[in-house]
């Protein structure tokens, strides 16, 4: 069965370049617009990776990995930031709330695909 | 796979447009002296989506500027630097570079370099203008590395001149034990150093279990230790700075033990035996130890510095009870939130609304010949009727409905507007608005959009009095405008109100008879104030590049007439001036009485008619040469007989055996002679233009429930042909 990613990214655009780049490649794609909408679908889907931004409205990316990881299903599930901030501090946080690992904003979808090969391929 | 990013370009320029609006909103929102949090974050927020976007789909020209503005943001709202309002212009500025270049990118004229590259420097001059301790830099070097993954070699070496000056740098030498460590994880840890600086391996060949490394780098030590105590046990790690750099070093040594605990061997490598240039940062990485890391990278020693496995384990019962509730909640909440809109083009819905029309047509016309139709034998097909022709109303509606846009989208540009003017004219002008959701039709709002503007700039201008002067007279320095939009019967008004010096009589009547118009001092104020939309009226004293030069009232109402509306103006002198706007709601369908003369069917626009009447014979006069008039409640109105217009054999030929349609066209009356009223009816209008040629008299046709096509009057029209006739 294919492998559901779930993408978090509020911004319409690299939310579809996403979905389209990881459909393409034969992963299920769920959508979230924010943490509070990712975590809603977190729980009403159970995924196999998630790859969150992390400046977001309502609910951060942080905040999110953070809710995430309290919950059975998502304990030991690979969840990957997407960030431009790719500062220490950044990650020192991603790192902290319980990140996987992260993916520098801009990236092309070849990147994409090569980073979440490595953690679901 | 091959992915050709070219087709995410448009749902991107339409965010980014978003975005920018949004910003522009938050910007004109925000308060200097007590900025809101909340905006500034939505403003760094818009800024660094814009960015992220504009990188990943190679538009280096967008990241720039986004990330000078992102940079500066960001110091807002962390509170390192105060916002004033000379941030607040160069914000602004900058959101209009970025409009320039989105629309470059759009295909839609030419960003200007210059103007980017200026708005740059004044970002940087500004966010650069507090000694800033070391560590704000990061994101300036991150840009770097953040670009190199997109291959674009123009944004790196265009980027690199905002980089730090060289004197801040210092070299550190570091060296750690990599026993146990995988080679991806040194790999990783060489990539974030390379983030922070430049760096060089100066491990020996043969050194197994030592990495020894210098960096340069204008970090301060505290970012090379967090860096490298993710992956390097503390205790086996040592920075110091290189030794060249003498003045520093003892001040360092001694707070690394500090940190360390640890006895801090000499570390004096000083010949560089072996420089192995670094592999690219690779643009992404794995935190050792996390849950579900790769395994290559995976290594059982560094779990101890995960503090977040054992905050997972310790919390494990109280983990339970919070994973329970939003659980429970997924199962009410929609899984699409952002399935709430979609984007559609505008020609699809026109075609949608189009058919609807058609179906309405065709509806009428079987609801015609079902009514032939014996209601007791055939009473299933009229109860069908009857629920086809609810359903079609409903769909029309509903579909009418998907081009309704709140006139906020037009009123949303004008915070900026009377800003930008306001200070340019050094008046102090507040805007309201009211009323901002206000529906109205998607062409409507983009054709109100121009003449709006104008009225606002001439409120501004002409209207609102300088502070002193507004202080002589008695009145608060700051002028308010206000923006009003309501809905009343079929149409829409919109208001431009202003509490400023309201219009001059005595001035507009000498001007109109310098300008040799036909005044008399006996015109009513609505007829005197409706002398400023004549061409080339101006009683401005100066002409100031905003406004005075008289283009333009003339095209407002123009416009305005032209979307089926009509202009009102009030004023009272020394209290200000309202200006008010009625358009239909839509320019698909109208609301008409439809009126019989002879066996053809016309239909005139309700929103003229002010009410019909049989008159008395004695009431209809004749003009000599000048047709007839009907005195209706003292005033005497021109009688336009439809049949002589059209040239149509009538069923009644004398005046008071037909119906008078008394209509009202900017401000001028006149009776509509017809042969008897048949109906109201909501009409589809087809453009006479487009299916045949124009006609004078007539705006357009539709057609009827029989299948028999009527003529719409083009009320303005006739009325001023009865107007000349009587002058």
């Amino acid at each position: 069965m294919a492998k559901t990613i779930l993408a978090v990214d509020d911004s319409a655009s690299i939310r579809q370049m996403v979905a389209f780049t990881l459909k393409g490649a034969g992963y299920e794609v769920i959508e979230a617009v924010d943490g509070q909408d990712a975590l809603d679908k977190a729980n009403a889907y159970k995924v196999n990776l998630v790859l969150t931004d992390i400046n977001m409205p309502r609910m951060d990316g942080l905040k999110l990995l953070e809710l995430l990881r309290k919950l059975s299903h998502y304990k030991a599930i690979p969840i990957l930031m997407l960030t431009t901030e790719s500062g220490d501090e950044m990650k020192a946080k991603g790192r902290a709330a319980g990140a996987t690992g992260w993916l520098v904003k801009p990236f092309d979808p070849k990147r994409l695909l090569e980073v979440i090969g490595k953690v679901i391929g | 796979m091959s992915t050709d990013l070219e087709q995410f370009y448009e749902i991107f320029f339409e965010e980014s447009s978003e975005l920018l609006a949004d910003m522009e909103t938050c910007l004109l929102r925000l308060d200097v002296n007590s900025p809101d949090l909340e905006d500034l974050n939505a403003i760094f927020r818009a800024a660094h989506s814009i960015k992220g976007g504009a990188g990943t789909f190679g538009f280096t020209d967008m990241t720039e500027t986004t990330h000078m503005l992102e940079t500066l943001l960001d110091k807002l709202r962390k509170g390192e630097l105060e916002v004033r309002s000379e941030m607040v212009d160069a914000f602004l500025k900058a959101g209009d570079v970025i409009k320039e270049q989105l629309a470059g990118h759009r295909g839609e004229g030419q960003a200007d370099p210059a103007a980017a590259a200026a708005i740059c420097e004044e970002l940087k001059r500004l966010s650069d203008e507090v000694l800033v301790p070391p560590a704000i830099e990061i994101p300036i070097i991150n840009t770097k590395t953040e670009i190199i993954p997109v291959e674009n070699e123009v944004a790196v070496d265009e980027i690199r001149p905002v980089s730090m000056d060289d004197s801040s740098k210092l070299t550190y030498c570091i060296q750690f034990s990599n026993d146990g460590m995988s080679n991806a994880t040194i790999e990783n840890l060489f990539a974030n150093l390379k983030q922070l600086g430049i760096v060089e391996n100066n491990t020996p060949k043969n050194e197994k279990e030592l990495c020894k490394l210098k960096l340069t780098t204008s970090n301060s030590e505290e970012d090379i230790w967090e860096t490298l105590a993710f992956v390097v046990d503390p205790a086996n790690l040592k920075i110091e700075v290189d030794s060249s750099d003498s003045a520093e070093v003892n001040v360092t040594e001694t707070r690394i033990s500090d940190a360390t605990h640890a006895n801090v061997e000499s570390l004096v490598e000083e010949d560089v035996c072996a420089t192995t240039p670094m592999p690219p940062a690779p643009g992404y990485g794995f935190f050792p130890g996390a849950p579900a890391a790769p395994k290559d990278i995976d290594d059982s020693e560094f779990n101890l510095n995960s503090p977040q496995q054992q905050s997972v384990g310790s919390n494990k019962n109280e983990l339970q009870a919070t994973s329970n509730k939003p659980s429970s909640k997924a199962n009410t909440t929609t899984p699409a939130n952002e399935a709430s809109s979609i984007r559609v083009s505008v020609e699809k819905v026109d075609q949608m609304i189009n058919l609807v029309g058609e179906l309405v047509i065709t509806q009428a016309m079987l609801a015609q010949t079902a009514s032939q139709f014996d209601p007791v034998v055939f009473e299933k097909l009229h109860s069908g009727m009857n629920q086809l022709e609810r359903n079609t109303r409903d769909l029309q509606e509903s579909v009418m409905s998907i081009r309704m846009m709140p006139i906020s989208f037009v009123f949303s540009r004008y915070p900026r507007v009377v800003r930008d003017l306001a200070s340019k004219l050094n008046k102090r002008v507040e805007l309201k608005t009211v009323g901002e959701n206000t529906e109205l039709d998607k062409s409507l709002i983009e054709k109100i959009a121009d003449p709006l503007t104008h009225l606002v700039r001439n409120s501004l201008d002409h209207g609102i009095e300088t502070p002193e002067r507004r202080i002589a007279a008695g009145k608060v320095a700051q002028g308010t405008i206000t923006l009003r939009a309501f809905h009343q019967g079929g149409s829409i008004v919109i208001e431009v109100s202003d509490d400023g010096a309201g219009l001059n009589r005595g001035k507009i009547l000498a001007k109109a008879r310098e300008r040799g118009l036909p005044v008399h001092d006996g015109m009513t104020d609505q007829e005197v104030w409706l002398l400023i939309f004549e061409a080339g009226f101006s009683t401005a004293e100066a002409v100031t590049d905003v406004s005075g030069r008289g283009v333009g009232m003339d095209v407002v109402k123009r416009n305005i007439q032209s979307m089926g509306g009509r202009i009102d103006i009030e004023s009272v002198f020394g209290v200000g001036t309202r200006i008010s706007i009625r358009l239909p709601l839509t320019l698909a369908i109208l609301d008409g009485l439809s009126v019989a003369v002879g066996d053809q069917m016309f239909i005139v626009p309700l929103n003229y008619i002010t009410e019909s009447l049989q008159p008395s014979a004695a009431d209809i006069k004749t003009v000599s040469g000048h047709g007839r008039v009907v005195q209706v409640r003292g005033e005497y109105l021109p009688v336009i007989a439809l049949h002589e217009v059209f040239n149509l054999r009538p069923n009644v030929t004398a005046v008071h055996e037909g119906i008078l349609v008394i209509l009202e066209a900017e401000g001028y009356k006149a009776a509509l002679f017809v042969d008897d009223l048949v109906g109201q009816h909501q009409v589809v209008i087809k453009s006479l233009e487009s299916n045949y040629r124009r006609v004078q008299g007539v705006s357009g046709a539709t057609i009827m429930g029989d299948g028999k096509v009527a003529l719409i009057l083009d009320t303005a029209a006739l009325v001023l042909s009865s107007k000349q006739e009587f002058v």
